[in-house]
């Protein structure tokens, strides 16, 4: 009702909400005839060559089914929101609130005693890790995957290469505050031909296929105009979320045409906060199950 | 004789044999989209992806199949319960060429991805706007047909099609208010906002079901019924009192559609409270029709369109008693969002719009043509039972995979956290979408059928237009 500003749309609903259970009672109790002795009658028109209509009353089960539901209408309004703002309390903000409330006071604590333990005692605990892994199925897979192996735009949590850093308190961080990474456009600055060039500098930074030529203009090009956040070597600067050029992991795909993509339009990326959402408790959790995914690659 | 006036018979035989055409089209579309479900690497280009033919196919059933179908039985109804030709046959004539042309229109800019958003509304403007024109239309010939009957009573089925056709002009212009922005770009932003704008959006989806979907056909099914039993209704009063509970009632249920959402509670409960009382003035409708075989359940036996008939009201009062429970906001924080809503709205497009259509253009179609039969009445039984096999394949599966799915998004484990990641329930659901797949193909062969047998029936034939029959004596 918080649309309402004032208090003639309230009783505009009671008014319309009482009126209509009244008509359906008095459409009912105004047919409530008994069924006369002997055989039904017709009604006495004819349509159509053979068309017509017997009169029978109304069947008896039928009128008593009638009633219970308008009895049900009138109950249920009485108890629950829906009659203008009376029991305007008991809507589902407050059944909400209350189902959450009584979730955290019985769920709260199977969280809460890992929360002081240090982050990879936790992604060593075998109970801990498959609360994460449930948890990082309903909040996570939507992007990352189930494998958390990460598709287009969003890395993958396994191969223990981080954008924004690896270490326990910075995984954590993460997921707590969300992150928003930018890469800017220059395909205006660096022209079409350009940008060819500094895709191919890129790519040999890994060792991929390239041309030579074109990789060599490149690298003077980046060295103005990308070194600031990508880093002289190319490694990138894990507190800007700069990512490392030189290895094999690529959040947008490292073929020429997608590095030139990238590099002309720029990219944006979001990793949404959990704070508010889940708690601090749970991602303790979460951050020690994304760790224990990487456990083996140290 | 010779000078004496006919029915007009020509647009009703052009809608009814749209009906049978469109029904395939339609149909074929949905049996197409199922797979895509089964087989994700059949959506094969973006004009033939799931999201484009999903609502190519409920336009094509609802607006093309079931839209011609309540065109040509309330023609043909309207004119012999009325003892007159229909008004205005040119404009009745225009009303099938604009249909079609809206039909057509909507085959084209829904793959090519032109939508409004709307559910069951998705139509572009300018097409919401011939839409308007031809419904305008359709009134005019309907009720100026009412106007010059030559009997003073309006018979039953005529008040649950002049409800369907006023209601529907209604729904359709208020829900399509919206602000042009492109002509070429077909495209418009709603008249409404927000929570207004969903409002709306499902007063005018649960009232399309209301009204296009039960009482245009419910005015089928009381003359169609009692033609082909040869007997009375059973209860003129009882069609009074469901018919005016019914229309009044279906008004308010929209809000069942958005339980659990920013409407406000006292919308949602009050949408909840008006769809359970909607049940006993659904059921009056099917009580009305199934009664009155009484004395003549032999038939039975022996009618395959009777068998359509009473079988549509049958699956007629099974979804209107599912319906109202699934409003309950309990059972519908279990349904809301599975395929039991899929399932639930199957019964009714399939087992009651679909099945009540397809008995009465199988009665409306020899007759057109001076016939009393259709070319195979064993075929007609053919058909019956390969559609119903179809639909219980098609409810079951829905019913069955729906309730799991809620049953799997609601499970949690001993610490809260879901047991099922969402792509769990899809998986588990392949089973039951694969079922659903064969029994829409079956209902889809069964459309096949009829199609064959509307062929031979009326090949060769001569168009027939029956003379006018004068009203019984005490009424003349």
């Amino acid at each position: 009702m918080a649309d309402f500003i004032s208090g003639f749309w309230n009783m505009y609903v009671m008014v319309l909400v009482a009126l209509s259970i009244a008509f359906c009672v008095f459409v009912l109790v105004s047919n409530m005839t008994k069924r006369e002795p002997g055989e039904a009658k017709l009604h006495g028109h004819v349509w159509d060559e053979t068309l017509a209509e017997y009169n029978n009353p109304l069947p008896r089960w039928w009128l008593y089914l009638f009633w219970i539901t308008i009895f049900f209408a009138i109950a249920y309004l009485a108890i629950y929101p829906g009659f203008g703002r009376v029991n305007a309390e008991r809507g589902q903000h407050t059944q909400y609130y209350a189902e959450m409330k009584a979730a955290d006071e019985k769920y709260g604590p199977i969280f809460a005693k890992y929360e002081n333990m240090d982050l990879m005692a936790v992604a060593a605990d075998p109970e801990a890790n498959a609360m994460g892994q449930r948890m990082f199925l309903t909040y996570c897979a939507q992007c990352h995957g189930s494998a958390a192996t990460g598709a287009k735009g969003f890395p993958n949590l396994t191969d223990n290469e981080w954008s924004w850093g690896g270490e326990p308190e910075t995984i954590k961080t993460t997921i707590l505050g969300g992150r928003m990474g930018v890469m800017p456009p220059f395909g205006p600055a660096l022209g079409a031909e350009g940008t060819k060039d500094v895709a191919n500098y890129v790519r040999s930074l890994s060792g991929l296929a390239h041309d030579s030529l074109r990789a060599q203009r490149g690298k003077e090009a980046f060295d103005q105009n990308c070194v600031a956040c990508h880093g002289a070597d190319g490694k990138g600067n894990q507190m800007l979320g700069a990512v490392d050029l030189t290895n094999n992991a690529w959040l947008y795909g490292s073929s020429e045409a997608t590095i030139i993509e990238t590099i002309t339009n720029g990219r944006q990326n979001q990793m949404p906060a959990f704070k508010d959402f889940l708690g601090e408790a749970k991602v303790h959790i979460l951050a020690a199950y994304v760790l224990s995914l990487n456990k083996d690659k140290k | 004789m010779q000078s004496q006036a006919t029915y007009n018979y020509k647009v009703v035989r052009q809608f009814a044999i749209m009906t049978v055409v469109w029904g395939i089209v339609g149909m074929l579309v949905g049996v197409i989209a199922a797979a895509q479900l089964v087989w994700p690497e059949l959506n094969v280009h973006e004009f033939l992806h799931f999201g484009r033919l999903r609502p190519l196919h409920t336009n094509a059933v609802i607006f093309a199949f079931g839209g011609c179908a309540l065109f040509a039985t309330s023609y043909y109804i309207v004119q012999r319960t009325c003892h007159t030709t229909l008004f205005a046959p040119a404009l009745a004539g225009f009303t099938f060429w604009g249909w079609q042309l809206v039909i057509v229109l909507a085959a084209i800019t829904l793959p090519l991805g032109y939508t409004s958003g709307k559910e069951y509304a998705e139509l572009e403007w300018p097409i919401d706007i011939l839409i308007a024109v031809v419904w305008v239309s359709y009134a005019i010939v309907f009720f100026g047909t009412i106007a010059k009957r030559k009997i003073s009573h309006i018979y039953v089925a005529n008040w649950f099609l002049g409800a369907f056709i006023l209601t529907v002009a209604l729904l359709h212009i208020v829900n399509s208010a919206a602000i042009p922005v492109s002509f070429s770009g077909m495209k418009s932003y709603s008249a409404y906002a927000g929570v207004q704008d969903a409002m709306i959006q499902w007063w005018y989806g649960h009232n399309a079901v209301g009204f296009f979907l039960t009482a245009g056909f419910l005015g089928m099914m009381y003359y169609f019924v009692p033609k082909q039993a040869d007997r009375p209704v059973y209860s003129y009063r009882l069609s009074v009192v469901h018919f005016w509970a019914l229309i009044f009632t279906y008004m308010w249920a929209g809000p069942h559609h958005l339980h659990y959402t920013a409407l406000p509670d006292w919308t949602q409960s009050v949408g909840m409270v008006f769809s359970l009382i909607l049940l006993a003035p659904s059921w009056g409708g099917m009580i009305n029709g199934v009664m009155t075989l009484s004395g003549a359940w032999h038939k039975l036996r022996t009618d395959p369109i009777l068998k359509f008939l009473i079988t549509s009201l049958s699956f007629y009062g099974m979804s209107t008693f599912e319906g109202p429970m699934m409003s309950v906001k309990t059972v519908n924080a279990l349904s809301h969002y599975t395929d039991w809503t899929v399932g639930h709205v199957h019964s009714g497009a399939l087992g009651w719009v679909a099945m009540i259509s397809i008995g009465s253009v199988y009665f409306l179609l020899p007759r057109l043509y001076g016939k009393s039969e259709m070319y195979s009445v064993k075929l007609i039984n053919t058909h019956f039972w390969v559609a119903t096999i179809g639909i219980v394949l098609y409810i079951a599966s829905m019913w069955v995979a729906g309730v799991m799915q809620g049953l799997m998004w609601r499970a949690t484990n001993p610490d809260g956290t879901l047991t099922y990641s969402f792509v769990e329930s899809v998986k588990a659901s392949y089973p039951f979408w694969t079922i659903r797949f064969v029994g829409g193909a079956l209902f889809l062969a069964g459309m096949f059928i009829m199609f064959y047998n509307m062929v031979k029936t009326i090949a060769g034939e001569k168009a027939y237009n029956a003379p006018v029959v004068a009203p019984a004596a005490a009424h003349a």
